[in-house]
């Protein structure tokens, strides 16, 4: 897998509040609903800047919080590709893989706001463009990859009946 | 190689000895969703070609986040949710019945030994009662819903020795906020907590769910502890199952060790607008408050209840607080009409709401206003949290909370327990 986009940037320990609020996720299922709010509360604008197949780039422990599934899911219809950051909580980090959206472990430090970003999730390299660097990024454990190139949990349930890991 | 208590639960539930690291499909004992997330997990259900659960009776779904509803939108997700039990045969859990971590623990559905997942990450509340229990997704609801298991990465434990006891006026929240505050929120990540030590014996139960509760506060994915005779006898009053608890081996290993002295500890609030950015009190001594909350899966059970009532007994809430009351469960509610701890809160001037989690995250009952403060005893501040991106909340005890109520201010407790 590809992908392609420009880096928005956040800092340390977004949790999935700031991703998308209680507010509205208690309202409804219309996930394209959700995604104008995504990250409203951090950035009131920051619906309008996502070109599709732009990354979310963030430091560490993305997605703390709640276990709600609509922030990977608010963050894959606003057309976000993957996320970047320095590490995840774990709930998101499997909702992410289950819902289909890739998220990406690497250091983020150098990445900067703008950066034009090429992830290859196989190869396990993330270059940047902008500044002509190349950062390695950890490898998604074997289970977790299968589910995602299954297209998500639903997809794998649908294909094998049940959990088929080995 | 001795195990901790995670990976004796997982070596049973997947049939296989298993160490940290490994990854196992274990069978899961009850699985549970709620109104923010059932949903989505009844449609991936059905996405995912299931017609049947795997055991009617080990499924539970629970309306509390938005309950009673406040609109229309979120009453067609509740019939949803009653359509769904209704068809499938599951346990469901309606408006006014409480919140559904307390709803699991009164139920007689999870026992030390046990394996349980939840679609909310507070799901880690009954790992006091010496259960692997977990939060997930709503994908995840819908495939243990489905199969009756789930996968899982056995984490690596960090273990907590609490030395010494508590002294007055310094309760369990202020000693999970403390640890909270020193491993910081993302301090174990991928890692189960196992809370050990004196001052974790010499709690109650409330008290001891107050800790397990908060542990994902920290990134864990479980907060464990010991069973013992209050675990036993705590579960007596509520189920009459046998259970075979997980301790520890002595030569378990693990990947970290904190001891903390919980004898020297005083009053603990976490300011704005994280749960890791704790101080003591007596920092933030002083500022005025515009609303105090006490309820949540965090401290809104009987015991908690009647910590506030001891300092409100006889004073009034000030003129410039709003004190809302949310009791964690019908029961809750049941027990504190009949001993008079409601009657003592009402009467100070408390507003009583449904027992449910409506406060905490920002759905309705006390959404505060742009440039208000909040003492809550809550497990999250987050900016927007409660429903305003503009307000402050701050995390403390309910005794904290009470006396906050009745000053207008963030006060020590112990000025009220002299």
């Amino acid at each position: 897998m590809r992908l392609k986009g420009k880096a928005h940037k956040f800092g340390d320990d977004i949790n999935t509040d700031y991703i998308i609020s209680g507010k509205y996720k208690f309202k409804t299922l219309d996930m394209s609903e959700l995604a104008r709010h995504v990250m409203e509360d951090l950035d009131p604008d920051f619906y309008k800047k996502i070109r599709p197949g732009d990354f979310i780039v963030a430091g560490r422990n993305f997605g703390c919080g709640s276990s709600r599934e609509q922030a990977p899911l608010a963050i894959k219809h606003a057309g976000i590709s993957a996320v970047i950051a320095g590490s995840f909580a774990r709930i998101f980090y499997r909702n992410a893989i289950n819902t289909g959206l890739p998220v990406i472990e690497c250091d983020t430090s150098a990445i900067e706001p703008g950066d034009e970003l090429e992830v290859d999730l196989e190869a396990g390299v993330l270059g940047n463009h902008t500044r002509n660097t190349e950062i390695r990024i950890t490898p998604l454990p074997p289970v977790m990859l299968k589910i995602l190139n299954d297209g998500g949990l639903v997809a794998h349930f649908r294909k094998y009946g049940g959990f088929h890991l080995d | 190689m001795g195990q901790t208590i995670i990976e004796k639960i997982l070596s049973r539930k997947s049939g296989r000895k298993v160490q940290a690291g490994d990854i196992v499909v274990a069978k899961v004992d009850f699985v549970m969703g709620q109104d923010g997330t059932s949903p989505l997990a009844i449609n991936a259900f059905r996405e995912m070609g299931g017609r049947a659960l795997f055991n009617p009776s080990r499924v539970a779904l629970v309306i509390d986040h938005s309950a009673p509803s406040p609109t229309e939108s979120v009453s067609n997700l509740h019939k949803l949710m009653r359509d769904f039990a209704r068809e499938t045969g599951c346990r469901l859990y309606d408006v006014g019945d409480g919140v559904c971590h307390q709803l699991m623990l009164e139920s007689g559905v999870v026992g030390p030994g046990f394996l349980v997942i939840g679609a909310d990450s507070h799901t880690c509340t009954y790992g006091a009662l010496n259960a692997f229990a977990t939060g997930v997704g709503s994908t995840d609801l819908a495939a243990a819903m489905i199969s009756g298991q789930m996968w899982f990465k056995v984490p690596p434990t960090l273990k907590f020795v609490c030395h010494g006891e508590l002294p007055p006026g310094v309760y369990s929240k202020d000693l999970i906020l403390h640890l909270i505050g020193r491993v910081t929120a993302d301090g174990a990540t991928y890692m189960a907590v196992e809370f050990t030590g004196e001052a974790i014996r010499a709690l109650s139960m409330e008290g001891r769910f107050t800790i397990a509760n908060m542990a994902v506060e920290m990134g864990a994915k479980a907060g464990l502890m010991e069973a013992d005779e209050k675990t036993m006898g705590w579960l007596a009053r509520y189920t009459r199952r046998e259970f075979a608890p997980a301790a520890p081996d002595p030569d378990a290993v693990y990947e970290r060790v904190v001891e903390i002295d919980a004898a020297a500890l005083e009053p603990q609030v976490a300011r704005p607008h994280r749960v890791d950015n704790v101080v003591p009190l007596s920092e933030v001594g002083g500022l005025p408050v515009d609303e105090a909350v006490l309820g949540t899966c965090t401290n809104g059970r009987l015991e908690d209840l009647a910590t506030a009532a001891a300092i409100l007994r006889g004073r009034r809430v000030a003129p410039s607080v709003r004190f809302i009351v949310a009791p964690a469960s019908r029961r809750v509610y049941l027990e504190a009409l009949r001993d008079g701890t409601l009657e003592t809160l009402v009467q100070a001037g408390a507003a009583v709401v449904t027992p449910g989690c409506g406060p905490c995250v920002g759905t309705h009952n006390g959404v505060p206003a742009d440039g208000e403060r909040v003492i809550s005893t809550a497990n999250r501040n987050f900016k927007g949290r409660m429903g305003n991106r503009n307000a402050e909340i701050y995390l403390a005890s309910p005794a904290s909370v009470a006396a906050a109520a009745v000053t207008g201010e963030i006060t020590d407790p112990r000025e009220f327990l002299k």
